[in-house]
């Protein structure tokens, strides 16, 4: 069942385009963002308010990168793996994450509360590397700042 | 040398407000416009600029509005579309102006969709740029307070809505066709180009997209005027770029620069030259989608057609610097492994071209690679060029790799001579 | 026609067309694999590649996909070119990156396209040396089997199921290379037309499910030219046999009918051919030993048929000849129909529109054309389905043309043109008794019961031409609803009427002649289609003979009458008690059928029927038009013969010889000419039996079918003569005339580098035009020019509901209606349980909710069901399944009493 709060949010962005249903993307967020994933239930439900089939909702949710449809943890990391942050190293940072966290890119700790995936391009190759935690960017990061930063969402 | 972008742009100060804008004379341009320009006077003011689209393929703006049905044929809807996707590795830029001061895109887009008599736009933002997402709510919330948008802009009866969309993750939105069906909420699938968007775009409707630095560059095209604009250029594209630098230089970062800087300029002056111990080897000039050029071409001018006639592209002006210490089959097989996981899945070529590539790269920087690797590595460069694919994502992505052979070609076959990464012991 | 030079070749080529169908039109072979003729072009494979070159000059050229550019006069163009086919062999050398390999095990294994592309581009060693991404299948119901690590990402599966058929549930999923074609989760393809999967996957990804069980290689199979025998559209089949089975059918390419693809009614109905309730052998009731052979069965037969008082009742899904050699045997007076009076009455009635309306029935192509369609009370769905898939196209269709015109793109650029499309739709109303899947692509809805639907209709009519009848006291509603509607057809040019006797109205089939004769009044093209229940119920009702009911009334009147029932279960037209009645007063009832039912088993003599995959014969679609069907096998056992064979036999006997003469089906065809004038021009339809070319005949086995001298080495080793039926141009072998057959008698698709249904372009004058001298079948009304004088002017009164009583209407289930269906186990798996539908509003009256049982009592028959609620019933309103078995034949549109 979709919340009050979140059918709101829907209409709100369906309002902005000519039909319902190309709202899809912005609603599959609105769902995300409440409830940190989108289950087999969140498709169908929102496949029945947007009058459009639960695999038409399906097709648009697996095609994007950032639209989960497992579960994440509480604090998703998304570290940038793309070319300035290849040259800036940003494999020593994913080596000692993965130390830190006890896990590789697409996994989740034990304790929920982190996900660490790979991301393209954060747009800030003049800080590389760059991390994002939830909406924090982190930049010009080092290993030693993981622990302080790390901290903040235990 | 004028900034006309950045000049009010302060890194680390609050991105400007509508009063600060207003203070900057801000929105002084739609007033012009709306004062007795016509659409068609837009277009011609912009396309006698020779304003270049800012986007990475170079095509003049004015132009590309031109070919938009002004008549009853374009029907009643019309659609103007910011592409804030900015998804291109090492390219940055647009950012800035995003965070630094949302009214003057805002602005350059109201001028823009006038100029085609579009009655709705849309800023298509990509997902990682929370504060811009931010700072553009409020400024299109105080521009619609202001009478810039709305039902009757500045009292003149043209209507314009604008909407701010921030997508879900695909580099494949960026590309203006695909982004279209992103907006749709569908997969983001590129279009068979014809029909050109202008004609129809998005909700099959004739539809602008047009780059955020080349829409901000509008505003001031109209208050100081076509020549005013090319003479900003040190070539015959006309007005400021906005460039960047990344990678192990001393002070990477984005500079607002007259069309036409030389890339040594860019590289020693402004980035300040290369981090201690360190040579250049490379350089793609326009992001992970361009060639590389190599230390002979420091003194090439970064305009669209210099580069051009040096093999590669301007593409976004963000330049990426690939030093000595830095391997360049690993350097290109991160690029690979980005565009193989970015394409849509589409069409054969680069769905299955794409993963082909990135595992020769890997078997070569693992030491298990083969002389015939190499020679797959180059059919694939011209089996995956342009015509050759659905859309322009793989011949963008052969674009570093063909020029890595062709300049760093003596570092593959030492892969495949010693069975290993000649570089691997020089990263710490 | 523009002329193109492709390979220093001009050839002239069909305007508006693009490179890729050029070619193939000329019969140049170039591989593709997203291109279909059906969906258009998108341009995504990447495989149809080839050179255009600016002008003479030019020797190097540009790398162009043929699907996606536009035919221009003198263009110059090279598919021999070696860079385009370097180019086409790296295409499927990364298109077979991710593919299995396994053809041997492959269902989809010489049939298929991927091969054949393969083989065409000459790509034969691998390179790529790395693993392969491997999918775990989807169930997705017993009719289509899922395999998706043979997938070549062709996108032709959404694009048929979704854009085409406008199925939900089938979709692609993830991104990159790894896009997964399937459901969302496992589970039945909701889809009536998902069969059509397995000839649009170019590969094996999609197979035929009931193939599967009896697994059969087309090089193994025995194939002839056939026709759906599953309701009154008449697709064109082709259906294939092995060791004495029928093992599948396939879509047989009909430009005018079904085009590319058939229903899966008519592509799974196949299997009652199988059947064990088949009737194999002669049987005479009450003997020691009821099942007798031939001799014993005619020695039998001739002191019975000899009887004076020896009726004959025919069938809707007999074909014309054995409804004529019944009607020859028994005499015209003494024929009947076998259907109930009501319904002969209107299907009478749409036979004399047909015949003397002065309205062209349009063919589902022209259906497709029409720029708007409205239906009256039929539930197209369920009782025609493909010609439901036709009126898809045509809302699609006529969208696009608009936006075509708006942004010059031609029709086949599929993508560009939905894109620009979007959510626009052509004219479609929906006039119905209930919801049914088309809704959602109609402009306009409307559900209520029939006369309502009449008399909107009729306002319709009125509003097109103020001299007819506006029906009194329309609501407000209504009557803006109708000027709507008229408004609409008034901006057409091709108007198309669709109605049918499924709703058993007669007063429908009048207002759908109202509305398509004022539009054709107003100078449009005016098409007036009516479904009829069975395969051959126009070929029948073309007979015009009377009804059972008058059959009952005469023997009730006589008795010591012999019956002669044709492949007719009675129970399914008439009412239980009136055949009963009927059954117990016959003194010898003969039943002639394939299958056993209620009506055989109250038979005294059986007589085993062939079905029609055993036979030749003709039925007639309700468009009118004769087509011909061939046998695919001779039945092992002698004694099952075509009803017609069986029917002259007795004939002779009657004429006191044991042997008479043998008649070919084009024979009778022609003695039915001179009987019947309405059936003039019907022998044309099928190929005299002496037909041959250059003095061969057709093989019905391909070239390559195998095991010929050992198939039946079990049995004994020297190889068995092969079976002649004598009566088509087909033989039972593989040899004969290798050369293009003609199109009426092309019995598989099969050309050289082209082994899968693909090879049909080879077929075809051009890319989705007719077949090659023509599209097969004779239409029986188009001779008419005649003009009507009448136009209908009764208007019925508007529904009101009873106390205490409900209007009994029919309820059609895709899968549940046809007789033969239930006889294919995946059918029958996926037909509904049977209910009985009622509105909310009764169901809080009767205080009963979904599930409870209830019966319904009419005047002759009395029975239970589970409820089910619906929202779009109007009060008073009761549905029963109609056709299902164990439910007996009811009256519709008669009142009814229900019990709680
Ligand atoms: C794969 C791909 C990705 C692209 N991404 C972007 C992007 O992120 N931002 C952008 O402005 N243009 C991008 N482009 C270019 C756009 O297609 C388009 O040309 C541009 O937005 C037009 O704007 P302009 O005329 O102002 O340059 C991309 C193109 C391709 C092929
Ligand atoms: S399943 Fe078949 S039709 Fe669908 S994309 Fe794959 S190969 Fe093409
Ligand atoms: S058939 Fe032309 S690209 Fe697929």
């Amino acid at each position: 069942m979709l919340t009050e709060e979140e059918i709101k949010a829907i209409d709100h962005e369906a309002s902005r385009v000519p039909h319902k249903k190309a709202a899809l993307i912005d609603a599959l967020k609105i769902v995300q963002q409440q409830r940190g994933w989108v289950s087999d239930e969140s498709v169908s439900d929102l496949a029945e308010y947007l009058e459009i089939s639960p695999a038409e909702v399906d097709s648009v949710a697996t095609f994007y990168n950032l639209i989960f449809r497992r579960p994440v943890g509480s604090n998703v990391i998304l570290l940038c793996d793309s070319i300035s942050c290849y040259v800036m190293h940003y494999e020593e940072i994913y080596a000692s994450l993965k130390d830190k966290l006890g896990v590789a890119f697409g996994q989740t700790t034990e304790d929920g509360l982190f996900t660490l995936l790979p991301n393209a391009c954060l747009g800030c190759c003049d800080r590389a590397p760059a991390m994002m935690i939830n909406h924090d960017l982190y930049t010009d990061l080092k290993p030693e700042q993981l622990d302080t930063i790390l901290m903040k969402y235990k | 040398m004028e900034r006309p972008l950045t000049k009010n742009i302060h890194p680390g100060r609050p991105p400007l407000n509508l009063k600060d804008y207003e203070m900057t004379g801000g929105y002084s341009a739609l007033r012009k416009i709306m004062a007795g320009m016509s659409p068609k006077d837009v277009q011609q003011a912009v396309q006698d600029s020779n304003l270049k689209g800012r986007g990475g393929a170079g095509f003049n703006t004015g132009m590309k509005w031109s070919f938009v049905p002004m008549d009853e044929k374009g029907g009643p809807t019309k659609y103007l579309i910011a592409n804030a996707d900015e998804m291109e590795p090492g390219t940055f830029k647009d950012r800035l102006l995003l965070e630094g001061n949302p009214h003057q895109l805002i602005e350059g887009m109201i001028i823009a969709a006038y100029a085609i008599q579009a009655n709705i736009s849309y800023i298509f933002l990509r997902w990682a740029y929370k504060a811009a997402a931010k700072c553009l709510e409020e400024s299109i919330h105080e521009a619609y307070h202001a009478g810039y948008l709305g039902e009757n802009i500045l009292g003149t009866g043209y209507r314009l809505e604008m909407y701010l969309h921030t997508g879900a993750g695909r580099y494949m939105c960026g590309e203006e066709t695909a982004l279209l069906n992103a907006l749709e909420g569908k997969r983001a699938m590129p279009r068979a180009k014809p029909p050109f968007p202008q004609v129809s775009g998005l909700f099959g409707k004739p539809t602008i997209v047009n780059n955020v630095e080349t829409l901000c560059c509008i505003p001031h095209i109209i208050n100081n005027g076509a020549e005013w604009f090319k003479s900003l250029s040190y070539s015959e594209d006309g007005g400021t770029k906005l460039y960047g630098v990344s990678g192990k230089v001393n002070k990477p970062g984005a500079w607002e620069l007259p069309m036409g800087v030389t890339m040594r300029e860019l590289i020693e002056e402004y980035a300040g030259g290369m981090k201690n111990g360190y040579q250049l080897k490379g350089v793609l000039p326009g992001g992970a989608s361009t060639d590389f050029l190599t230390v002979q071409h420091l003194d090439l001018k970064m305009d669209f057609k210099s580069v051009a006639a040096a093999g590669s592209r301007l593409g976004t002006g963000t330049m990426i610097v690939m030093d000595d210490a830095t391997c360049p089959v690993g350097f290109v097989h991160n690029l690979q492994h980005f565009f193989a996981q970015e394409s849509c899945g589409w069409c054969t070529p680069c769905r299955e071209g794409l993963p082909w590539v990135e595992k020769l790269l890997l078997s070569l920087e693992k030491g298990t690679g083969t002389e015939e690797d190499i020679d797959l590595l180059q059919q694939h460069t011209q089996w995956l060029g342009p015509g050759n694919t659905f859309c322009a994502l793989a011949p963008g992505a052969m674009e570093p790799l063909q020029s890595a052979l062709k300049y760093f070609r003596d570092d593959f076959d030492r892969h495949v001579k010693e069975k290993k990464c000649p570089y691997h012991h020089n990263h710490h | 026609m523009p002329t193109i030079i492709i390979d220093n070749i001009p050839y002239q080529v069909k305007a508006g067309s693009n490179l890729l169908e050029a070619c193939l039109g000329v019969g140049i072979d170039l591989p593709y694999f997203c291109w279909h003729p059906a969906l258009g072009s998108v341009g995504a494979c990447r495989q149809c590649a080839v050179k255009v070159f600016k002008d003479e000059q030019d020797n190097s050229g540009r790398l162009v996909m043929s699907c996606m550019e536009a035919i221009k006069d003198g263009i110059r163009i090279s598919v021999q070119d070696k860079g385009a086919k370097a180019f086409r062999e790296q295409v499927i050398e990364w298109l077979m990156t991710n593919h299995p390999h396994d053809c041997p095990v492959c269902d989809e294994g010489g049939s298929c396209h991927l091969q054949d592309m393969t083989v065409m581009t000459g790509h034969d060693y691998r390179r790529f040396k790395y693993k392969k991404r491997t999918y775990v299948n989807q169930y997705l119901g017993p009719l289509v089997h899922h395999e998706m690590n043979r997938c070549i990402q062709c996108y032709r599966c959404v694009r048929y199921y979704r854009d085409y058929a406008g199925g939900h549930d089938l979709n692609v999923f993830g991104a990159h290379n790894h896009v997964y074609f399937g459901r969302e989760k496992d589970g039945i393809l909701e889809s009536p037309f998902s069969g059509n999967l397995a000839e649009v996957c170019p590969t094996g990804v999609f197979t035929d499910k009931t193939l599967k069980q009896h697994y059969t290689r087309k090089w193994d199979l025995t194939s002839a030219p056939s026709v759906c025998q599953q309701c009154s559209v008449g697709c064109n089949i082709l259906a294939g046999e092995r060791y004495g089975q029928l093992r599948n059918v396939l879509n047989r390419y009909h430009s005018e009918v079904n085009g590319y693809f058939i229903c899966d009614r008519g592509r799974f109905g196949y299997e009652h051919v199988n059947n064990v309730n088949r009737i194999r052998q002669p049987i005479i009731r009450n003997l020691t030993v009821e099942a007798v052979d031939e001799t014993t069965l005619l020695t039998h037969l001739q002191q019975v048929i000899n009887n004076r008082n020896l009726i004959g009742i025919g069938s809707p899904r007999a074909s014309v000849e054995s409804n004529y050699s019944l009607m020859h045997l028994v005499g015209k007076e003494n024929y009947y129909s076998g259907i109930s009076e009501d319904a002969t009455f209107i299907e009478r009635k749409i036979v004399d529109i047909l015949e003397n309306g002065g309205i062209h029935t349009p063919s589902l192509k022209e259906i497709e054309n029409a720029d708007a369609v409205i239906v009256l009370g039929e539930d197209i769905w369920n009782t025609a389905p493909v010609m439901a898939l036709s009126v898809r196209q045509s809302v699609m269709k006529t969208a696009a043309r608009e936006a075509m015109t708006q942004i010059s793109t031609p029709a086949w650029n599929d993508a560009a043109v939905r894109e620009r499309v979007q959510e626009d739709r052509g004219y479609f109303a929906n006039l119905a008794i209930t919801e049914s899947p088309v809704d959602e692509w109609s402009t306009h809805t409307y559900h209520s019961v029939p006369d309502n639907i009449a008399r909107l209709a009729f306002a319709i009519a009125s509003k097109l031409r103020p001299e007819l009848p506006l029906p009194e006291g329309m609501p407000e509603a209504d009557l803006q609803l109708a000027e709507r509607v008229a408004g609409a057809l008034e901006n057409a040019k091709h108007v198309v009427v669709i109605s049918g006797s499924g709703p058993g109205s007669e007063t429908l089939v009048r207002a759908a002649y109202n509305i398509a004769r004022a539009v054709q009044e107003k100078g449009k093209t005016a098409g007036l289609a009516f479904v009829l229940p069975e395969s051959n119920s126009m070929g029948a009702a073309m007979m015009k003979a009377p009804s059972f009911d008058k059959a009952l009334q005469r023997i009730r009147k006589e008795n010591n009458t012999t019956v002669i029932i044709l492949e007719n279960d009675l129970y399914r037209y008439n009412s239980t008690t009136d055949v009963d009645q009927f059954l117990d007063t016959c003194k010898s009832i003969i039943a002639i059928d394939s299958l056993n039912t209620l009506t055989t088993g109250k038979a005294h003599v059986l007589v085993p029927a062939a079905t029609f995959a055993e036979s030749d014969g003709t039925s007639i679609n309700y468009e009118g038009r004769a087509q011909h069907y061939y046998q695919v096998f001779m039945p092992a056992n002698p004694c099952i013969k075509e009803s017609w064979k069986w029917l002259w036999k007795m004939k002779s006997l009657m004429a006191g010889s044991a042997n008479g003469q043998e008649h070919h089906p084009d024979e009778i065809l022609k003695q039915i000419e001179s009987s019947y004038p309405q059936f003039t021009g019907i022998s044309a339809s099928a190929a005299p039996a002496d037909f041959r070319i250059y003095g061969q005949l057709l093989p019905r086995e391909p070239h390559r079918y195998s095991g010929r001298t050992a198939m039946l080495a079990n049995i004994g080793v020297s190889e068995p003569k092969p079976l002649d039926d004598g009566d088509s141009p087909f033989t039972f072998t593989m040899e004969g005339y290798q050369g293009l057959p003609p199109a009426p008698l092309i019995p598989f698709y099969w050309r050289p580098g082209w082994n899968s249904v693909q090879a049909l372009n080879k077929y075809q004058q051009e890319i989705g035009g007719p077949l090659r001298g023509g599209d097969p079948g004779i239409r029986l009304f188009d001779r008419n020019d005649k003009v009507a004088s009448w136009w209908f002017n009764d208007t019925p009164e508007a529904f009101a509901g009873r106390t205490g009583k409900w209007l009994l209407l029919p309820q059609y289930h895709v899968f549940g209606s046809a007789e033969m269906s239930r006889w294919s186990a995946a059918l029958d798996f996926l037909t509904p349980q049977p209910c009985i539908s009622i509105s909310q509003q009764d169901a809080a009256q009767l205080g009963v909710s979904e599930g409870h049982m209830l019966t319904i009592e009419t005047d002759k028959e009395r029975f239970s069901l589970p409820v089910a609620v619906r929202s779009d019933l109007v009060q008073g309103v009761v549905l029963a399944p109609a056709g299902f078995q164990s439910i007996p034949s009811l009256a519709w549109g008669t009142w009814i009493k229900i019990m709680a």
